[in-house]
């Protein structure tokens, strides 16, 4: 990752498959642009005092009585804290139930073939290592421009993505934040249009 | 040998389950729900519940699915269920009764993973939001949920009502036998591999 961070802001392009650690004060705004359309992007995020007071995807669906993420959507911590707000979306929808891909799950989704892939849970590792974040502190987490459908009857499938070049999603921090972003390196399944694409992130505080 | 215990409404319990016994919870009055945590035998490897979805292509848990952690490993196996749907998607009660017993077994905070809550069904609406609404009764006293052991296991169990629910919390019975053999049941492919690298490795 190459990045340009100043005292008010942040823009950096995030190569297809690598991550990032993002410090974001409270009050901040954190845009990510899918560049290329159909890029999932793995998100984490930390109260930067305390990384025990994590985004919990469970709870943030419950109190909002809705499984997609979109504007307007508190994104709360295991204690129920609001870490941040989603203040813009242009994609329109986005996934917190369908986790992170890891070496070993895409074991258990594609085969033998896949244990050497490179897998988010990998990122999230190597870039939350700076922040205190290790495995314990690797949660659920949020899966922005991904289109995971969960039907009526209790199914849930992944599917092409709804995003295009451009769309956009920003969060507002309501604390200060850790983001810890994975851009998804997936090739089984067209959650990345079965081509993993750079991600631009812009910072504004 | 076989352990049981009836579990009152607002409670929590915790306890190591071996390998290859089997646990039934069993509704005690309608409109219970028991929220379960899962910790494996390496006391590091939690129970997933996104994996456990998106390998099995379910929004919830239902006999015949394999609960996966977030190594890939099998933690355990639904054997049976009187329900076919149990809610995964909306965590445990904030009342930290689960956080309690995570602490005597000297985890924390940090290990609040995602929750099954057994006997508890989350509507889930066909509109653009995928909004969610809370069924009431939809557990009768006397449904069941069997699940085995695939390694050894921490177990932590809370009655707490949902936490959409208005009605006031029931008993939840605990058994946990200890049988001679166990089928597995018929299950997806990616279940299966996961059963079969925790036997290779671990079980």
């Amino acid at each position: 990752m190459t990045v340009t961070e100043t005292t008010t802001g942040l823009d950096t392009v995030v190569a297809a498959g690598d991550g990032a650690l993002v410090t974001v004060p409270a009050g901040g705004r954190l845009r990510i642009v899918d560049l290329h359309g159909n890029q999932a992007v793995d998100t984490l995020f930390y109260d930067a005092h305390d990384i025990e007071n994590r985004y919990s995807a469970f709870d943030t669906i419950r109190e909002q009585r809705a499984v997609f993420l979109t504007t307007g959507s508190r994104l709360l911590s295991t204690r129920l804290d609001e870490l941040a707000v989603i203040t813009d979306d242009t994609c329109g929808r986005h996934d917190t139930v369908g986790g992170a891909c890891s070496q070993e799950s895409n074991v258990i989704r594609y085969g033998e073939f896949t244990r050497h892939q490179h897998a988010c849970r990998q990122t999230f590792l190597r870039y939350g290592a700076a922040a205190g974040i290790g495995q314990r502190q690797l949660t659920h987490n949020i899966n922005f421009f991904m289109n995971v459908p969960v039907t009526a009857s209790g199914g849930l499938t992944f599917e092409d993505g709804l995003s295009a070049p451009g769309k956009y999603v920003e969060v507002t921090a309501s604390r200060d934040l850790f983001a810890l972003i994975s851009n998804c390196p997936q090739v089984n399944n067209p959650c990345n249009g079965w081509n993993p694409t750079p991600i631009q992130l812009l910072g504004r505080w | 040998m076989t352990h049981t215990h009836d579990m009152p409404g607002d409670a929590a319990w915790s306890a190591p389950v071996r390998a290859g016994r089997v646990i039934t919870l069993t509704a005690l009055n309608d409109g219970a729900n028991a929220s379960v945590l899962i910790i494996g035998a390496d006391r590091l490897d939690r129970l997933n519940i996104p994996d456990t979805l998106k390998a099995q292509m379910s929004a919830r848990i239902k006999p015949g699915m394999v609960l996966m952690s977030d190594r890939g490993l099998a933690l355990a196996t639904v054997l049976a269920s009187s329900l076919d749907w149990h809610d995964c998607l909306t965590g445990a009660a904030p009342d930290r009764l689960l956080l309690l017993e995570l602490v005597k077994h000297g985890f924390g905070a940090v290990d609040l993973h995602g929750c099954i809550n057994f006997f508890s069904k989350v509507g889930v609406a066909d509109d653009a939001r995928v909004s969610l609404a809370f069924v009431p009764g939809h557990a009768r006293a006397g449904d069941t949920v069997t699940l085995r052991a695939d390694q050894d296991l921490l177990v932590f169990v809370s009655t707490a009502a949902h936490a959409l629910s208005d009605l006031p919390a029931v008993g939840v019975a605990v058994q946990i036998e200890t049988p001679e053999h166990t089928e597995d049941p018929d299950l997806r492919e990616e279940a299966v591999r996961a059963l079969r690298l925790t036997r290779e490795l671990i079980a």
